[in-house]
């Protein structure tokens, strides 16, 4: 009990394309069974963390549906609880939330009528396991105004320049915070998890919300890097960030890799999720799965190869899924072929049709089609 | 209508409460049944008995359901606990588990269905019910209890039995009632020789709590007191207001290895005639494992269905698998059930086996070789050509095993004469014989 936390949830992609258009990037379903902040939530749980606000703004149907009970993550307790906390009009202003910093500022009742000592910020579009004591105990080791979790992303598997890049002292303390630089100085990139007094945060939001500074990461974080004391945390476990369609459709495939697979799906702690009592998946005849996830509901008449489907997927006789991502709730009529695909979720794919990506070559970056067909579907 | 609690404010009375009899060890599933009881054995990959009952009664809007426990009920407790998955966490009502309790004049265990009800009656006068449903705990089947109630305020009745037809020659098996169009019971046969109906009870009933009260305080001296021996033939005699509620849909009992194998494997037919997949119909369960099951590029896998966070390898038809079941690679798995958290190893071929939860298989095992020889132990019990795996078992690499089989226990290659259990015998390590 000696923080509460706070998920960033309020964000559009413009990188996730068509992928954001129905919901937040933090609802975007990862893995098969999980949402995005599934991961936040949860690793807020484990590190017995109590009290946790989601700050939700851009398209949150999805996400308050997904979080319209806090008892999965074992948040429905007396004491502390989960909040969603969407922007709302006061007799003081009638904004958005105009940033992050902004989102906070807005919320200050939230900090104020809080005891624990210290809080955690965190956003809702990486996928990781992170217990954020250890942060915590770095953080009053060190005696930081704020620690910074980093994480030293190989620039192979992903664009370090859409980060926030760190330049950390031996000492751990952070000596240039670069968002976003066009040339980066290496590959040591924040991954949006920081630790602060709770005190603390409260004078920054008030003081730059004076200065009409909204954002965190610029008119906090980059501002006073040099003034104050920063200190990096050197997380090195899994972490991966999905606000692009590559690093999503990457996050995703990443998981038909025993490693990884073990390393959320069957080790401790878990990773909680609303729990949709999906029945078993079945596999009628001509079903063939090669290298690949299925997720509960799904029934499957055809062949499947490294791909994952999500729940309550129905493949069609003869069809071909490959290197694809199926969404929630996608039926697929006989004899489609499906290549290196998402496939937004509720879509009715036609029989016979044929979706590909735009060159045939999946190697290629950007080559990732997403497929959305409008169809309306009513419950008969 | 409101009623006065014990703490002076209102309460809305229910209008009908459900008590689930999940007592029964349900011995003829053999050593399935060794460490839990019935109600709490997995059925379908993920559910267990008990869901089914459950789930029915939620999804017919009765939000009040006592369970009855008495044989091995730690299972029973944990799976059911405040009763979360079926949405029964309720501030008034919800599920209670009501195992024997020991009071002033006696201890005594429930000593029959009806004599369960009689020791629990004050649970029953906390809702103070127009109707109490009875249910057995091993059945499978959707039902909406709700029309049968309907069926039964429309006929005035005191005692409404669910029924269905079975085949004359099964019919001797249950109890059978006689009939008339309007569904006013003529006559009730407990396990006829020479039934004279197909109608056969479910063990459904609804009651009017009154009617029922007045009978269970009647009967209660009377030894093992069961709903089909005792009280319904005494409502029966009395004012002859039972009524017959005939059901057409799926319903199946699973009280032998045989049939509980046997509806399994009627969920793989494509288009089953017991359909899990309904959308508002759903059928809960309490169950911790929702990551999305993996296939790997050696597996095959057809006619299966296959429950979360499995990894498969191997090649697997016509089977049920359960959630966290690994099979390795090399291996085949055909007609056969595994349950949860079982482990498989490579190079196996389990052919028409029940593999109950949490069993290790070493490599190269065989399960269900050999010719047919009928099962030395209990022949009744282990027929159907199966080879039944207990709980927690674990059977070491390269051993075959016959038909017929149980196993049951950490079993060594010591244990099995040159690498062979041959068809028709057992090894029962762990506990009692079953």
């Amino acid at each position: 009990m000696r923080a509460i936390g706070i998920v960033l949830a309020g964000g559009n992609s413009s990188r996730m394309e068509e992928l954001s258009r129905k919901r937040a990037v933090s609802a975007m379903p990862v893995a098969g069974s999980y949402k995005s902040i599934d991961f936040a939530l949860s690793n807020m749980s484990n590190s017995h963390i109590k009290k946790v606000a989601v700050l939700t703004q851009y398209r949150a149907e999805s996400l308050n549906q997904h979080l319209n009970s806090s008892k999965w993550w074992d948040f429905g307790r007396k004491q502390g609880g989960l909040y969603i906390l969407t922007p709302s009009i006061t007799a003081e202003n009638s904004y958005w939330y105009r940033g992050t910093a902004d989102a906070i500022y807005q919320n200050l009742d939230f900090l104020r009528s809080s005891h624990e000592p210290y809080v955690v910020i965190s956003s809702g579009d990486c996928v990781y396991k992170m217990d954020y004591n250890k942060v915590i105990e770095s953080h009053i080791a060190k005696k930081a105004d704020i620690t910074v979790v980093y994480k030293n992303l190989n620039p192979e598997e992903d664009d370090i320049t859409r980060f926030g890049v760190l330049k950390v002292l031996e000492d751990g303390r952070i000596a240039e915070f670069q968002e976003k630089p066009l040339e980066a100085v290496n590959n040591l990139v924040s991954t949006g998890v920081y630790v602060i007094r709770r005190r603390h945060l409260i004078e920054l939001m008030e003081k730059s919300n004076k200065e009409n500074r909204y954002d965190f990461v610029q008119d906090i974080l980059v501002r006073y890097c040099g003034q104050k004391s920063f200190y990096g945390f050197r997380h090195e476990g899994y972490w991966s960030n999905i606000a692009t369609v590559e690093s999503y459709y990457k996050t995703n495939m990443d998981f038909l890799n025993k490693d990884v697979r073990d390393y959320f799906f069957k080790s401790y702690p878990s990773i909680y999720s609303k729990v949709s009592d999906m029945p078993p998946a079945k596999f009628n005849p001509g079903a063939n799965i090669k290298n690949s996830l299925i997720s509960g509901g799904c029934i499957i008449n055809g062949e499947v190869e490294n791909s994952i489907l999500y729940k309550k997927v129905f493949v069609g006789n003869n069809c071909i899924i490959k290197n694809s991502i199926i969404l929630d709730d996608v039926y697929i009529g006989d004899n489609t072929v499906v290549e290196n695909c998402i496939v937004e979720s509720g879509n009715t794919l036609k029989a016979n049709a044929s979706y590909m990506n735009r060159t045939g070559d999946a190697d290629e970056e950007g080559d990732i089609k997403i497929v959305i067909e409008g169809t309306e579907r009513y419950i008969i | 209508m409101i009623i006065k609690t014990a703490r002076g404010d209102s309460m809305i009375k229910k209008e009908m409460i459900a008590m689930l009899l999940a007592g029964g060890q349900g011995s003829r599933l053999g050593v399935l049944t060794a460490n839990v009881a019935k109600p709490a054995v997995s059925f379908g990959g993920k559910y267990r008995i008990i869901d089914f009952p459950l789930s029915n009664c939620i999804n017919s809007g009765i939000d009040t359901v006592g369970v009855l426990t008495q044989y091995r009920h730690l299972r029973l407790n944990t799976h059911i606990g405040i009763g979360i998955p079926w949405d029964l966490d309720r501030n008034h009502g919800g599920v209670t588990l009501l195992p024997p309790y020991e009071k002033n004049e006696n201890a005594d265990w429930y000593t029959g269905t009806a004599n369960a009800i009689y020791q629990n009656m004050e649970y029953i006068e906390n809702y103070n019910p127009d109707y109490v449903l009875i249910l057995g705990g091993d059945h499978i089947y959707k039902m909406d209890y709700e029309v049968m109630l309907d069926f039964h305020k429309a006929r005035n009745a005191g005692v409404t039995i669910a029924c269905m037809p079975v085949p004359w020659e099964e019919a001797s098996r249950f109890g059978v009632v006689v009939a008339d169009t309007d569904g006013h019971i003529k006559e009730f046969e407990e396990k006829p020789e020479k039934p004279s109906s197909n109608l056969a009870s479910m063990g459904i009933y609804i009651f009017d709590w009154p009617i029922l009260k007045e009978a269970l305080i009647r009967l209660k001296d009377q030894p093992g007191c069961d709903f089909g021996m005792h009280v319904i033939p005494y409502i029966h005699e009395r004012d002859g207001s039972c009524y017959a509620y005939e059901f057409n849909g799926y319903w199946k009992d699973v009280g032998t290895l045989g049939s509980y194998w046997e509806a399994n494997m009627e969920l793989i037919d494509i288009v089953p005639e017991f359909n899990l997949y309904e959308e508002y119909w759903k059928i809960y369960t309490n169950n911790d494992t929702i990551t999305p099951q993996y296939f790997s590029s050696t597996s095959r896998i057809e006619r299966c269905i296959v429950a979360e966070g499995s990894e498969i390898s191997g090649q697997v038809t016509g089977s049920i698998i359960g959630y966290d079941v690994t099979i390795g690679s090399g291996s085949l798995v055909k007609d056969s059930i595994i349950m949860s958290g079982s482990t498989i190893g490579e190079n196996c071929i389990i052919d028409k086996a029940i593999v109950a939860e949490s069993v290790d298989i070493g490599d190269g095992v065989c399960l269900g070789v050999g010719e047919f020889a009928p099962n030395a132990m209990n022949p009744k019990v282990y027929a159907f050509d199966l080879v039944t795996v207990a709980e927690n078992s674990k059977i070491p690499a390269g051993v075959k095993v016959g038909k017929n089989t149980a196993i049951a226990g950490k079993t060594e290659l010591s244990d099995y004469p040159d690498g062979l259990l041959v068809s028709g015998q057992s090894i029962v390590k762990a506990g009692d014989e079953q």
